[in-house]
């Protein structure tokens, strides 16, 4: 189904089959030139495989946006172990909508990618792990699944290979950390989602304590094309080292928010104003989240840039899972600081001593802020604590909520200094509790 | 402990989808499953998970307190969920709450005397280029503004929200070819 | 074995193992790394964050405590950057921890405290409001404070891992994680208290210590706990002559950090109102109190009447009495007394085996052992219940090791979680070990641990199953109370002299004595026979020393109050022959140590034995009883040593009939146990030997990768 009209200026890759006509059924895919690509791969090995993906400049679609190629050549052959291949569709970075997008509008595709990393590693399983508020998708995929098993792209012998996968859907139950991928495969043991410590990875040890490819849905998406087409003529679609096109998901104050496919290095200001029609009511930008709530927010003036991972990364935020949250001059950044670490503290697992009390202090300070109750030197302490987070958790997520808070206030020290303006009055006074 | 034959159905395809021994595997999609057919998860579910799964009773508490979609007690027949997330909140998705409070009279994760409607603020459900949106139950609703959200609410206190719910209430998009 | 590693920390070279973790490879270099989390022989964590520290060459912090050292890396613990990260995260840590130190029990001896004081800030940031959760009660002895928890799941390890009870888990998530109890709002466990002890913080706090006391008001007295044989070392905190708690603060004795409930709770038959606090002697029918002089005269004077006439006297020794007042008593016996009538009530075939296996060295297996031997093997016993500590220490050494454990019992055992078991009734173990046979020998090692019903010729037959598979075997003989081998190596036996020395003629066992119509005097230390059997002698001169007033005092003509175990210096023997030392802790008025008691009737009976002290008594014990040549300064410094005993003789005949097992559970302690009202409120629990797990459900570990194979009855 589509929720919003697409753009001319997309480039229809992954999401070529989203407007056909009954587009989850496998007759559907078979007809656009589906299954086609493990029927390549299935020829191939497993070097040459991984190869292709490295010449596609193809990187992961969850966050981190490491090559895929890469990734898959460190699960290491033949140790005796069975492997798993692993989808990791628990999408919920916010901002982020387009994992969800795949798997209704075009299942097919998704398993086909995860054939292609289940022959490449002689995995025999696969799971696709998806958050517990997707019950429908759970549905569309499963049925997805029956029809693959009833073609025989799932199941014995998968097109006279001698190569037999399985694969299943499994549901979260609420819990970002759980799209973290050790946390994830923790959770798919039936147990709290606490992230495992690294090394081993996952490639190595993953599920089950098995060598495990994981991936983003979007990845995994993206791979049937990659090998219909060739890795070059992928990779030619985006900028060097940024290979293909992302679902980029649009929301806040655009005219035209939405999902929409572009070439990896499509500018952001091109993004607003060509795709989305421009800023909402004719107002200002004032800042971008440009991949999720994790990533520290642009700048009006630091938004005329190529959206790939390299050239985020140069500007000090990140491409991160494709979420761009558009903000205008009217908004608060206080309170959109302040939700964002609501959202932390909510979601913080709670193992570690700096994520769980950090997220939870943070939120307390930023809400009395918000509240009128804010000193002049808390804006120093937010970054400071944020600071003392950043780098010292168990696993990236207390980083992911204190890289954005400490650019909210370093970006944004006026509109924090505004507040104590307006609330002179109400302000806690100057204390030290010694 | 006995379930409806499809809930049967399901855990023990479930309880099949995990390798030899691995049954824990299946503790949280059970205890959800469930918790949608039963309303909760009651102590006897606790037990019932756990031996079927072949883990301790504190094995499954330890799992329902970590996820925040399993809980203990009731909530509404529907249950509302807003997200109030960053890009929900960016098109007024707090006040689409404050509205949704004020309007049913019940506060976070508290129901509606009839039983009939629970509320809950949520984080970012994977609907943010559609905002605000809101799931009752496990619908999706995109673009919730407080009139729209007033007629779902009405829809579900006269009984005609499931049948209204693909027509009056669709998401869709119906794409016309770019100019 | 592989080439060291050579690392800088804070400056200095430094080698170590490869694989050592580097908060252990500074620890050895006297370099102390902050930690909460890490706990050493505990599943790693890394959830404290205390730990990081500078690794020159990588960008971020690391965290020492899951880190391996490797070649050629330079550490800084001590760095600005390191210092102000701990800083950072103790400052974290106290902003939901309420700061009500001043009540909390663990003030004065709380890591928290120590570690803000060390690397702390003087001042908080923090103005806001902390999260609150009220206390909550889960057992009669376990309190748990959530806001003062620090997470450091010390608890749910020690708990899992340690005991094997899993108890405790992990309820809800972010900052309102806390630790749950296994039943919702209570605990069923083994009511240890091991988690109360392990907390750093406190978190966990005991029924029995609460609120009661300020850690610095008590005199800390290290000694061995009193209840089962495994010998446990455990500090009595002692205030005013009371005991108000007990806990194992230096980790220093055979059993590490562990303690069982009654190690760590039933020490309150101490402070009992029942305990005697007078000597008592029938007079008109009657026991009446008397002074010490009037009571010992009374003794001395109808024993040295008695023995002038050549009357039959018996001895019935303690199992919980010192090796020296073992030791003396026996002597006092044979030398003053003139008798070989002596006997104490024996809950293994000690002796049997030693014949067994005379002739051989290193074939008893010391408590260490048990730890690093590759495979065990046990015989007739619910070791979780009856011999708590050599169960953890057997888990200790599976999880550790990889040790493979054997379990042959006639109902389930918690063993079974793990080991290799086999059920099989009592009398049929050797079908059982048949079974076992190929697997066995094809072990590098075994120690086989039996219990009671391997007694007589069935040691030997089990001895000869030992030799069959050709491989090295240890044994131990599992006995029950704290110092039932100290009876036995010291000759409270009548036809073994202290070191198994064979008696010229042998004199009545427990048995006869009792039995004998004809016995004039019956001395009873620190045992009471007389709730089990009867005395045939109606007429028989009775004396007693004991702590309470027990069936066979109450039959006594002459009662003089003990001193208990913790009340007195001394060495004792665990069931493994390790020698271990008592000190004096509280002290009940009125009572005398047992050792002082016989010296003083010694005296009484004109025997000069010159100053009779416990120290005097180990010298002479060392000097002279075969097996008990123990380092001084070991035993002296509260560490502890093996004893080796042996028999060379083949003429000694063991008597299986005289064994009888104790079946003690965790929850009871023959005599004593009456007495301990902590023990006796915990009963609740399931308490029977070869508990059925079914009816609790148990996990299933997945660290040994052993089938179990399970003969039902
Ligand atoms: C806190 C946290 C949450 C994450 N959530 C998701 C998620 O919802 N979906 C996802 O695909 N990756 C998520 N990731 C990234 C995964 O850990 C992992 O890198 C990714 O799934 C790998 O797939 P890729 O290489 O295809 O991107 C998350 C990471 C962290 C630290
Ligand atoms: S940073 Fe720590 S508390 Fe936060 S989610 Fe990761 S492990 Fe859990
Ligand atoms: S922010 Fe509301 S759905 Fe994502």
């Amino acid at each position: 189904m589509r929720y919003n009209q697409p753009s001319p200026l997309e480039v229809r890759v992954i999401s070529q089959h989203f407007d056909l006509p009954n587009s989850t059924s496998i007759e559907t895919y078979l007809a656009n030139d589906g299954y086609v690509a493990i029927r390549k791969v299935l020829g191939m090995t497993p070097e040459a495989i991984i190869e292709e993906l490295k010449t596609s400049s193809l990187r992961g679609r969850g966050g981190a946006g490491f090559p895929t190629g890469m990734k898959w050549s460190f699960v290491p052959r033949n140790t005796g172990k069975p492997t798993y291949v692993i989808c990791n569709s628990d999408e919920s970075e916010p901002g982020t909508c387009k994992d969800r997008l795949l798997m209704e509008n075009d299942p097919h595709q998704l398993i086909e990618g995860m054939l292609i990393a289940g022959w490449t590693i002689k995995s025999n399983r696969g799971y696709i792990f998806i958050r517990g508020e997707y019950r429908y998708l759970i549905d569309i995929v499963d049925r997805a699944i029956e029809e693959a098993y009833e073609r025989g792209y799932l199941g014995k012998n998968i097109l006279g290979s001698g190569w037999d996968f399985d694969l299943y859907t499994h549901t979260g139950a609420g819990a970002y950390e759980c799209g973290e991928e050790s946390a994830l495969l923790e959770s798919l043991e039936g147990k709290r989602g606490i992230p495992r410590m690294k090394p081993p990875f996952p490639a190595v040890v993953g599920a089950f304590q098995s060598p495990t490819i994981l991936n983003n849905t979007e990845t995994y998406s993206s791979i049937p094309v990659i090998f219909r087409n060739g890795g070059a003529w992928y990779a030619g679609l985006g900028t060097p080292k940024n290979g293909g096109t992302r679902l980029m998901c649009v929301s806040g104050h655009v005219n035209r928010p939405g999902v929409y496919e572009l070439p990896m290095g499509f500018n952001l200001m091109r993004l607003i104003n060509e795709v989305c029609g421009g800023v909402r009511n004719g107002k200002k930008l004032k800042a971008v989240i440009p991949g999720g709530s994790s990533s520290p927010a642009l700048k009006a003036n630091e938004c005329d840039i190529p959206l790939d991972y390299d050239s985020l990364a140069k500007a000090k935020t990140m491409a991160g899972s494709g979420g761009l949250v558009v903000l205008d001059e009217d908004t608060d950044i206080v309170a959109v600081a302040l939700r964002t670490m609501k959202f932390y503290a909510h979601e913080s697992c709670g193992w570690c001593i700096p994520c769980r009390e950090g997220t939870t202090w943070l939120k307390k300070i930023l809400s009395r802020y918000h509240e009128g109750g804010g000193r002049r030197s808390d804006i120093d302490l937010i970054g400071e604590l944020a600071a003392n987070m950043l780098g010292r958790t168990f696993c990236p997520l207390g980083d992911a909520a204190a890289m954005p808070t400490a650019a909210f206030v370093a970006k944004f020290r006026d509109d924090f200094e505004a507040y104590l303006e307006k609330n002179k009055s109400a302000q806690a006074p100057e204390l030290a509790v010694v | 402990m006995t379930f409806s034959p499809a809930l049967e159905a399901r855990f023990e395809k479930l309880l099949n989808s995990y390798p030899p021994g691995r049954q824990r595997s299946a503790v949280v999609p059970m205890l959800l499953y469930a918790q949608d057919e039963i309303g909760c998860v009651t102590q006897e579910l606790v037990e019932e998970v756990a031996r079927r799964c072949g883990v301790t009773p504190l094995q499954v508490d330890e799992v329902i307190g970590y996820y925040s979609m399993l809980h203990r007690k009731p909530l509404g027949k529907y249950h509302v969920q807003v997200c109030t997330n960053i890009a929900c909140q960016a098109l007024g998705a707090e006040d689409l709450y404050e509205h949704a409070s004020r309007t049913l009279c019940v506060g976070n994760r508290e129901v509606t005397p009839d039983g009939l409607i629970s509320l809950e603020e949520v984080e970012c459900m994977g609907a943010c280029s559609w905002a605000p949106a809101i799931q009752i139950n496990y619908d999706f609703h995109h673009h919730v503004t407080p009139e729209r959200f007033d007629r779902l609410m009405q829809a579900l206190r006269d009984g005609v929200y499931e049948k209204e719910r693909d027509t009056k209430f669709s998401n869709a998009v119906q794409p016309t070819e770019p100019a | 074995m592989a080439d060291l590693v050579n690392l800088t920390i804070d400056g200095r070279q430094l080698q170590a193992a490869p694989g050592t973790l580097l908060i252990n490879a500074a620890k050895e270099a006297g370099i102390s790394i902050p930690s909460f989390c890490y706990y050493d022989g505990l599943a790693l964590q890394a959830a404290c964050r205390m730990c990081l520290v500078e690794v020159e060459k990588t960008p971020k912090l690391q965290v020492a405590c899951t880190l391996p050292v490797t070649e050629g890396m330079v550490v800084h613990t001590d760095s600005p950057q390191v210092r102000q990260a701990r800083k950072g995260m103790l400052e974290f840590l106290l902003t939901n921890h309420p700061l009500d130190c001043p009540v909390c029990d663990k003030g004065g001896e709380c890591e928290l405290q120590d570690m803000v004081f060390r690397y702390g800030a003087g001042e908080s940031r923090f103005i806001d409001t902390k999260v609150h959760v009220d206390e909550k009660q889960w057992s009669p002895i376990v309190f748990y404070d959530a806001p003062r928890c620090i997470l450091c799941y010390r608890c749910v390890r020690i708990c899992g891992e340690g005991l094997g009870v899993n108890a405790l888990g992990i309820g809800n998530r972010g900052v309102a994680s806390e630790i749950v109890p296994n039943r919702g709002d209570h605990l069923e466990c083994d009511e240890c208290g091991a988690c109360i002890d392990i907390c750093p913080v406190g978190a966990l706090t005991s029924g029995t210590y609460r609120y009661k006391t300020r850690p610095w008001e008590m005199r800390h007295s290290p000694t061995i706990c009193t209840h089962c044989s495994n010998g446990c070392k455990t500090t009595l905190g002692v205030r005013n002559g009371e005991i108000m708690r007990a806990n194992n603060r230096d980790h220093s004795g055979v059993n590490g950090e562990f303690l069982c409930v009654k190690g760590r709770y039933a020490f309150d038959f101490n402070g009992h109102p029942d305990r005697l606090t007078s000597p008592l002697v029938r007079v008109n029918g009657e026991l009446r109190p008397a002074s010490w002089a009037i009571a010992l005269a009374t003794v001395a004077k109808k024993w040295t009447e008695l023995k002038a006439r050549k009357s039959n006297f018996g001895v019935i020794g303690s199992n919980h009495t010192s090796n020296e007042e073992n030791y003396l008593l026996q002597k006092f016996a044979r030398e003053v007394l003139g008798t070989s009538n002596i006997d104490h009530h024996r809950t293994g075939d000690v002796a049997g085996l030693l014949q067994a296996l005379h002739g051989r060295s290193n074939a008893l297996a010391t408590t260490a052992d048990l730890y690093n031997t590759k495979a065990a093997l046990v015989v007739d016993s619910d070791l979780a219940q009856e011999q708590p500590f050599l169960a953890f220490h057997l888990r200790a050494n599976m999880r550790h090791h990889k040790a493979h454990v054997y379990v042959v019992t006639p109902g389930p055992v918690r063993e079974d979680n793990y080991a290799t078991s086999v059920r099989a009734e009592l009398g049929q173990e050797f079908e059982a070990l048949e079974s076992l046979r190929e697997r066995l020998a094809a072990e590098p090692e075994l120690v086989i641990l039996f219990g009671a019903a391997i007694k007589g010729e069935a040691v030997n037959r089990l001895v000869a199953f030992g030799d069959s598979l050709g491989i090295p075997v240890k044994y131990v003989c599992l006995v029950d109370y704290s110092n039932s081998r100290g009876a036995s190596d010291m000759g409270v036996l009548p036809d073994l002299l202290p070191g198994y020395q064979p008696a010229a003629e042998p004199g009545w066992n427990y048995d006869q004595i009792l039995a004998a119509p004809d016995l004039d005097a019956l001395w009873v230390v620190g045992a009471n026979p007389l709730s089990r059997h009867q005395l045939a002698a109606k007429n028989a001169f009775v004396v007693v020393q004991d702590l309470f007033l027990t069936e066979t005092a109450q039959r006594a003509d002459v009662v003089l109050p003990a001193a208990s175990a913790y009340e007195k210096n001394g060495t004792v023997t665990n069931v493994c022959g390790d020698v271990q030392k008592l000190s004096r802790g509280p002290k009940t008025m009125g009572a005398k140590p047992d050792l002082e008691i016989i010296a003083l009737l010694a005296r009484e009976m004109r025997h000069n034995w010159g100053s009779i002290t416990p120290e005097a008594a180990f010298a002479e014990i060392r000097s002279t009883v075969r097996g008990y040549n123990v380092p001084f300064v070991v035993i002296e410094t509260g560490g502890a040593a093996a004893a080796t005993p042996s028999m060379d003789g083949t003429n000694f005949q063991s008597q299986p009939e005289l064994i009888r097992p104790a079946n003690n559970t965790l929850y009871t302690s023959g005599t004593l146990g009456r007495f301990s009202k902590m023990l006796n409120s915990l009963m609740e629990a399931p308490g029977e030997l070869y508990h059925d797990p079914r009816k609790k459900p148990v996990v299933k570990e997945g660290s040994v990768q052993l089938e179990t194979t399970r003969t039902e009855k």
